[in-house]
C-alpha cells in the first residue's frame, strides 16, 4: 500500500509508529499530484514545503496533510475561489477553521478546484477549467467541491475541507464515492469562508471513511466569537459514536424522495443500503416532507439573493482584478464583467432582481416564508423519527459538458441536498454502491440541529457492514 | 407565469457590462429559471413567518475593546493600485 | 421668501459614536490615524471575514433613543443597504431597515422671540438607527485618480431622522444645538462638525402655506458647520421659491452645498438607479432587548439639558435665555456651575462667563472644555473682587485677560499691580477739585442743569486715577462740589 493511499486515520496511526517520516507523506503526495493531476485537475495550486512550517506542531492531526477548497482563505496563500476575479488576492488572515487545524498540527497541503465562487453543481465553472471524475474522466465529479471530492477519491489528497450552501460537500462526495458531511448550521465557523449563501454556507469534512469524518470534525466543530452565526453547543468526541449500534435507531424514508426523476439504480442501491441498516437492528418508517419539492425554488431566490449581495465587493478597488481604466464606472462595469464567469454573472443576476424594487416580496420574501415551512416539515420529521435517509443525488455522475448549458437541469440535481441547507440540519454522504457504469451512488443520512453524532453512529455502521468504501478507482 | 426581466437595468444595479450575446442569453436563462420559481406562488404563505436565520440564535455581541490588526502592509501590497498609505481609484467625481 | 409659501423641513443627522473600537470589529475608533491603519479584514470587506456587535454602540444608542424620548424597539435586526461607492468596502452597508433601535421620539428646542423671550417648540424624531461608517475618498492633490482611506470604515454611527416639523433655517439650527446638547450631555459623541463626528443633511420643501400636501423634496448634502446648514436651507428656501415664482419645476434630487460660493448645485447621482435592495443581513443574529434593560439604562441617564435648564433658573435665579446659553453647551454649564461652587455670585458668574470669557476664549481660539489658564476658582476670585468692590468693573476686564495670560489669580494680580480701588474720600476730593478748577465750562454746564455732562469729569478722574477710583463716588463727590459751588 502506497502511503498517499492511507486514510486519516491510518495515517494518524502510521506516523505515530513512525514519527519521523512526516515528510514521506506530503512528498508522495506531491508525487502522485505530478503522476495524475494533470488527468483530474484537483488542485489549484499545493505546497509540500509547508509540512516543515507546521511539522511540529503536537496534536490529533500531528503532521496530516489536509487540503482546502479554494474558497476557504488561507493566510499568505493565495485564494481564488476558482475565479478570474480573485487572481492575486492574497488574504493577509487564516480562516478560522484553518488556524484550528493548524493547531491540531495538520498540514495545509494545497487549495482544491472547485466551481466558481461555489456556484455550480459539476466543477465545471471553475476559471482553472473543470476537474474530473476519478471513476471514468469523462464525467464531472459534482460540485462545488468538486476538487475536493475528487482529490481525496483519486488519492490526490487524504483528507479535505469543502463547503455546502445547497449540496456542495455531499453531491460530489456522493458522484466520487467519498464521505461528505456538511454540518448543522452554526457548528463550524464561517469565518473566512468567503460568502456565497451566508445563512445557509457551511464548511465541512471530505473523507474516505465516515471515521475520519468524525475525526476531522472534532478539530472544526465549536464556538467561534468572530462568527455571529456560530453556535455555542458543546462539542461531543464524535469519534465516540462510531461505535454505537443502531438498534433500535428510527430511520424515516420521506415518500417525496422516491419519485419520478430518480434513477432507477440509484433508488435501488439506496433501497438496498436501507436493508442493510434494517438488518443491522434499525427500524424504518415512511415519513413525508410535504414542502420538499419547493426547495430549489426557495434556493434559488434566497440563495441567490445573498450571494449577488456577498459578490458585490469583488469590484476591482481593494484586491484581486481590477480591469484599469480612468473612469470609475468603466472601472467597475468591466472589472465585475471580466472578472465573473458566466454562471456568477447569472446568479448575480438573479439575485439582483428578486431583491430589486418590487420584486422583493413576491421573490425573497415569498422564498423566506416557504423556507419556514420547509424548516417545519423537518421539525415534524425528526420528531418521529432520528434519521432521515435517502439519495444524495438523484443520478449518478453526468457527462462533462452535459448540463453547462442548460442551467436548470444542473440546479436540479441537488434536489435532495439542498432541503438540508435550508433547515440547517446536519447531512452526510454514504457511498453506497456503483452504477452499471461503474460510476458511484451515494445515500444521504440528515439528522436534527446539533445531532451529528446520529449521523456517525448511522453512518460507521454501514460502513462496516459494507466494502464500498475501499473500492479505488483506477487511474 | 412569465416574469419578465428588465436585464440592462438589473445589470446596470449589478455593475455588469454585459456584452450583447450574453446579455441576450442570461436574459432568456432568467426568465427561465424564474418562471420554475414562480411554483413558490401557488402555496398560501401568508401568516407564515419568513426564516432569515436558521438557527434561534441572539444577541450575539463582542466587547468594546480596540487592539490594531496590522495588516495594512500586507493588504496594499496586494492591492491593484495604491499610492503610499491609500488605496488609489479612478478619479471619483462627486457633484459636477 | 414670499409670506404665501412655508418651508418644510426634515433633517438627518448622522453622529459617531464615541466607542473604543469599530462597530463590527476591534480596530480602534479613534480620529487622526495614519492612513488605512486602523483596518483589518472586516472593516476592509475582505473575503470571509464577518462582523459581530460592539455591545457598547447599541447601549450608547438606546441611550440616544431614551433621551430623545423615543420608544426602543425589544427586537432589533440589522439589514444590508447594497450600493457600490469605493468608499463602502463590501459594496453594501450594515444599516438598520424596518426595526431601528429606537422610533417615535421628539427634541424640545427653545425658540427666541423678537421680545427676547423663549418659546419651547417640539420636533418629532421619526427613528434612530445604527450602522457603520463609510471611508474616505481623498481627491485634492493626487493625481489621476483618488486615494481611499477606510479608517473611518466601521465606526459606529447613529442616524437621527427627525420629522418633517422644522419650519425655518433658524428652527433647523437650533434642532441641531439642541440635539448635540444632549448628544453631549449623553457623553455619546463628540459632535465634532469639522472632523465628521456629527453630519447633517436636510430635506427641504416648500409648500402654499396652510396647504396639506408637501412639495417636491430636495436633499442636501456637505454643510460643514451649524451655521453652513442654516445658511443652505435658507439658500434653498429662497431658490425653490423663485422657482414656484416663475413656473419652473423643482426636481426631486440632491444638492451639495458650496460653502465658498454660497450656493447649493446639483450633485451627480451615485447610483443612477437608486434601489438599495435591502435584506436581513445574514451575518448578524437578530437582537432583543428587555425592558428590564431599558429601564437600568433609563436610570443611568445623566441630567440632560432640557432638567438642568430648569434647575438653572430655579436653582440661580438667572434669566430664561442665559439658562439657555449656558446649558446648550454641557462644558460651558459645567465651568458656570464649578464657579458657584467656589462662591461666585451666579448672575454675576453667568455675565461674566458669557461675556468677557466666551470673548476671551473666541479670540484665542482655545476651547472651554480645556481651560488650564482660567481654572473656575479664578474667575470666582475675580468675581468676588468685584462684588466687594475691590476693583472696579472696568479693572476687572483688564485684570481677567492678564488672568488668562498668566495663568495667575485676580487677588494676585490685583496686589501686584496696585488695583486696588481707590476709596479714600480724602484723595478724591482733591482730584474732584482739580478736575473741576481745570474745566470750569463743563462745570458751568452741570451747575445749568445738563446732568449727563458730569460724564466728562467723572472720565477725568478715572484717568488721573488711573481707572482705579469708584466711579460711585466720584460721581457723589463732584455733584456735591459742583452743587455746592453755586
Amino acid at each position: 500500500m502506497e502511503l498517499y493511499e492511507l486514510t486519516l486515520k491510518q495515517a494518524q496511526e502510521f506516523l505515530a509508529k513512525n514519527p519521523n517520516r512526516k515528510d514521506e507523506l506530503t512528498k508522495t503526495l506531491a508525487d502522485r499530484i505530478k503522476q495524475v493531476d494533470s488527468k483530474l485537475n484537483t488542485y489549484i495550486n499545493f505546497d509540500s514545503k509547508h509540512a516543515q512550517k507546521n511539522g511540529d506542531v503536537k496534536g490529533p492531526l500531528s503532521g496530516i496533510p489536509v487540503s482546502i477548497k479554494d474558497n476557504i482563505v488561507t493566510r499568505d496563500w493565495e485564494t481564488t475561489c476558482a475565479s478570474k476575479i480573485l487572481k492575486g488576492f492574497v488574504p493577509p488572515y487564516d480562516a478560522t477553521v484553518i488556524r484550528k487545524l493548524r493547531e491540531a498540527g495538520a498540514v495545509i497541503f494545497g487549495k482544491c478546484n472547485m466551481d466558481e465562487f461555489a456556484f455550480g453543481s459539476s466543477c465545471e465553472t471553475s476559471c482553472f477549467g473543470p476537474t474530473r471524475n476519478p471513476w471514468n474522466l469523462d464525467f464531472v465529479p459534482g460540485g462545488s467541491s468538486g476538487g475536493s471530492a475528487a482529490a481525496v477519491a483519486g488519492r490526490t489528497a487524504i483528507a479535505a475541507l469543502g463547503s455546502d450552501t445547497g449540496g456542495s460537500i455531499r453531491q460530489p462526495a456522493s458522484f466520487c464515492g467519498v464521505v461528505g458531511l456538511k454540518p448543522t448550521y452554526g457548528r463550524v465557523s464561517r469565518y473566512g469562508l468567503v460568502a456565497f449563501g451566508s445563512s445557509l454556507d457551511q464548511i465541512g469534512p471530505i473523507t474516505r471513511t465516515v471515521e475520519d469524518s468524525a475525526i476531522l470534525l472534532n478539530v472544526l466543530a465549536g464556538h467561534d466569537e468572530k462568527d455571529s452565526t456560530s453556535a455555542n453547543v458543546p462539542v461531543p468526541d464524535y469519534t465516540s459514536f462510531l461505535t454505537k449500534s443502531v438498534k433500535g435507531l428510527k430511520i424515516g424514508l420521506p415518500k417525496e424522495y422516491f419519485v419520478k426523476g430518480l434513477d432507477p439504480e440509484v433508488e435501488k442501491a439506496v433501497k438496498q443500503a436501507t436493508s442493510v441498516l434494517q438488518d443491522l437492528g434499525a427500524s424504518v418508517t415512511e415519513i413525508s416532507l410535504p414542502h420538499m419539492k419547493y426547495a430549489i425554488a426557495v434556493y434559488y431566490v434566497v440563495a441567490v439573493a445573498e450571494a449577488s449581495s456577498n459578490l458585490g465587493r469583488f469590484d476591482g478597488v481593494e484586491y484581486g482584478f481590477r480591469h484599469e481604466s480612468s473612469n470609475l464606472r468603466d472601472m467597475y462595469f468591466e472589472t465585475r464583467n471580466q472578472g465573473f464567469g458566466a454562471e456568477a454573472k447569472r446568479r448575480i443576476l438573479l439575485g439582483t432582481f428578486v431583491l430589486s424594487a418590487g420584486y422583493y416580496d413576491a421573490y425573497y420574501l415569498k422564498g423566506l416564508k416557504v423556507r419556514t415551512l420547509i424548516k417545519q416539515d423537518f421539525d415534524q420529521a425528526f420528531q418521529k423519527v432520528a434519521l432521515v435517509l435517502g439519495p444524495t443525488a438523484p443520478t449518478p455522475p453526468f457527462r462533462i459538458g452535459e448540463k453547462m448549458s442548460d442551467p436548470l437541469s444542473m440546479y436540479l440535481s441537488d434536489i435532495y441536498t439542498i432541503s438540508a441547507n435550508l433547515a440547517g440540519v446536519p447531512a452526510m454522504n454514504v457511498p453506497c454502491g456503483f452504477s452499471a457504469a461503474g460510476l458511484p451512488i451515494g445515500m444521504q443520512l440528515t439528522a436534527k440541529p446539533f445531532d451529528e453524532g446520529t449521523i456517525f453512529r448511522a453512518g460507521s455502521a454501514y460502513e462496516s457492514a459494507t466494502k464500498w468504501h475501499e473500492k479505488v478507482p483506477k487511474l | 407565469m412569465l416574469q419578465k426581466i428588465n436585464i440592462d437595468q438589473i445589470a446596470e444595479l449589478a455593475r455588469l457590462n454585459l456584452k450583447p450575446a450574453e446579455r441576450d442569453k442570461l436574459a432568456k436563462d432568467l426568465e427561465g429559471i424564474l418562471a420554475y420559481v414562480s411554483q413558490l406562488q401557488e402555496l398560501s404563505a401568508d401568516k407564515v413567518p419568513p426564516t432569515s436565520h436558521v438557527l434561534p440564535i441572539e444577541n450575539v455581541f463582542r466587547k468594546d475593546f480596540a487592539k490594531l490588526s496590522d495588516i495594512r502592509e500586507a493588504v496594499l501590497k496586494h492591492a491593484p493600485k495604491c499610492e503610499g498609505k491609500f488605496f488609489k481609484v479612478p478619479k471619483v467625481i462627486e457633484g459636477a | 421668501m414670499s409670506d404665501q409659501y412655508e418651508s418644510v423641513i426634515g433633517l438627518e443627522v448622522h453622529v459617531q459614536l464615541k466607542t473604543e473600537s469599530k462597530i463590527f470589529c476591534s480596530c480602534p475608533a479613534q480620529f487622526g490615524a495614519e492612513p488605512n491603519q486602523n483596518t483589518c479584514p472586516v472593516c476592509l470587506g475582505l473575503p470571509g471575514s464577518l462582523p459581530v456587535l460592539n455591545e457598547r454602540a447599541l447601549e450608547l444608542a438606546m441611550k440616544v433613543g431614551l433621551a430623545l424620548g423615543c420608544r426602543i424597539s425589544d427586537r432589533i435586526k440589522f439589514d444590508r443597504k447594497n450600493y457600490f461607492y469605493p468608499d463602502l468596502p463590501k459594496a453594501y452597508q450594515i444599516s438598520q431597515y424596518d426595526m431601528p433601535v429606537s422610533s417615535k421620539g421628539h427634541l424640545a428646542i427653545e425658540l427666541k422671540s423678537d421680545a427676547g423671550t423663549l418659546a419651547e417648540k417640539r420636533i418629532g424624531i421619526t427613528r434612530a438607527h445604527l450602522e457603520e461608517d463609510a471611508g474616505k475618498l481623498l481627491h485634492e492633490g493626487v493625481r489621476d485618480g483618488s486615494w481611499v482611506d477606510y479608517n473611518r470604515a466601521g465606526i459606529p454611527l447613529l442616524e437621527i431622522v427627525s420629522e418633517p416639523d422644522l419650519r425655518s433655517p433658524e428652527e433647523a439650527f437650533q434642532y441641531l444645538v439642541s440635539l448635540k446638547a444632549i448628544l453631549q450631555y449623553l457623553g455619546v459623541s463628540d459632535c465634532n462638525m469639522e472632523e465628521g463626528s456629527l453630519r447633517c443633511d436636510a430635506n427641504v420643501s416648500i409648500r402654499q402655506k396652510g396647504a396639506a400636501p408637501f412639495g417636491t423634496k430636495v436633499e442636501i448634502k456637505n454643510m460643514n458647520s451649524f451655521r453652513a446648514v442654516h445658511k443652505a436651507i435658507a439658500y434653498e428656501i429662497k431658490r425653490q421659491s423663485e422657482a414656484l415664482e416663475t413656473g419652473t419645476r423643482i426636481v426631486q434630487e440632491t444638492r451639495l452645498w458650496n460653502e465658498s460660493k454660497g450656493e447649493t448645485f446639483t450633485m451627480r447621482s451615485k447610483e443612477e438607479a437608486h434601489d438599495y435592495r435591502y435584506f436581513p443581513e445574514p451575518d448578524l443574529v437578530p437582537f432583543s432587548v428587555s425592558s428590564d434593560q431599558i429601564e437600568a439604562l433609563r436610570k443611568s441617564l445623566p441630567e440632560l439639558p432640557q432638567a438642568r435648564f430648569e434647575r438653572f433658573r430655579k436653582q440661580y435665579g438667572i434669566s430664561d435665555y442665559d439658562a439657555y446659553v449656558l446649558v446648550a453647551e454641557k462644558a460651558l454649564a459645567d465651568y458656570f456651575e464649578a464657579c458657584t461652587r467656589e462662591g461666585a455670585n451666579p448672575k454675576l458668574a453667568s455675565n461674566w462667563i458669557q461675556s468677557e470669557l466666551l470673548a476671551l476664549i473666541n479670540l484665542k481660539k482655545h476651547s472651554i472644555k480645556n481651560l488650564p489658564n482660567l481654572p473656575p476658582k479664578h474667575l470666582a476670585g475675580l468675581i468676588r473682587l468685584i462684588e466687594n468692590g475691590t476693583i472696579s468693573g472696568k479693572i476687572a476686564k483688564d485684570v481677567i485677560v492678564e488672568m488668562y495670560d498668566t495663568k495667575k489669580s485676580a487677588e494676585e494680580i490685583v496686589k501686584e499691580k496696585g488695583l486696588i480701588q481707590v476709596t479714600d474720600t480724602k484723595l478724591l476730593e482733591e482730584v474732584a477739585d482739580r478736575v473741576i478748577q481745570a474745566n470750569p465750562k463743563v462745570a458751568a454746564e452741570v451747575r445749568s442743569g445738563k446732568a449727563q455732562a458730569i460724564g466728562f469729569l467723572v472720565g477725568q478722574v478715572m484717568k488721573e486715577t488711573q481707572g482705579k477710583a469708584n466711579p460711585k463716588m466720584i460721581n457723589e463727590i463732584l455733584t456735591k462740589k459742583i452743587t455746592s459751588q453755586k
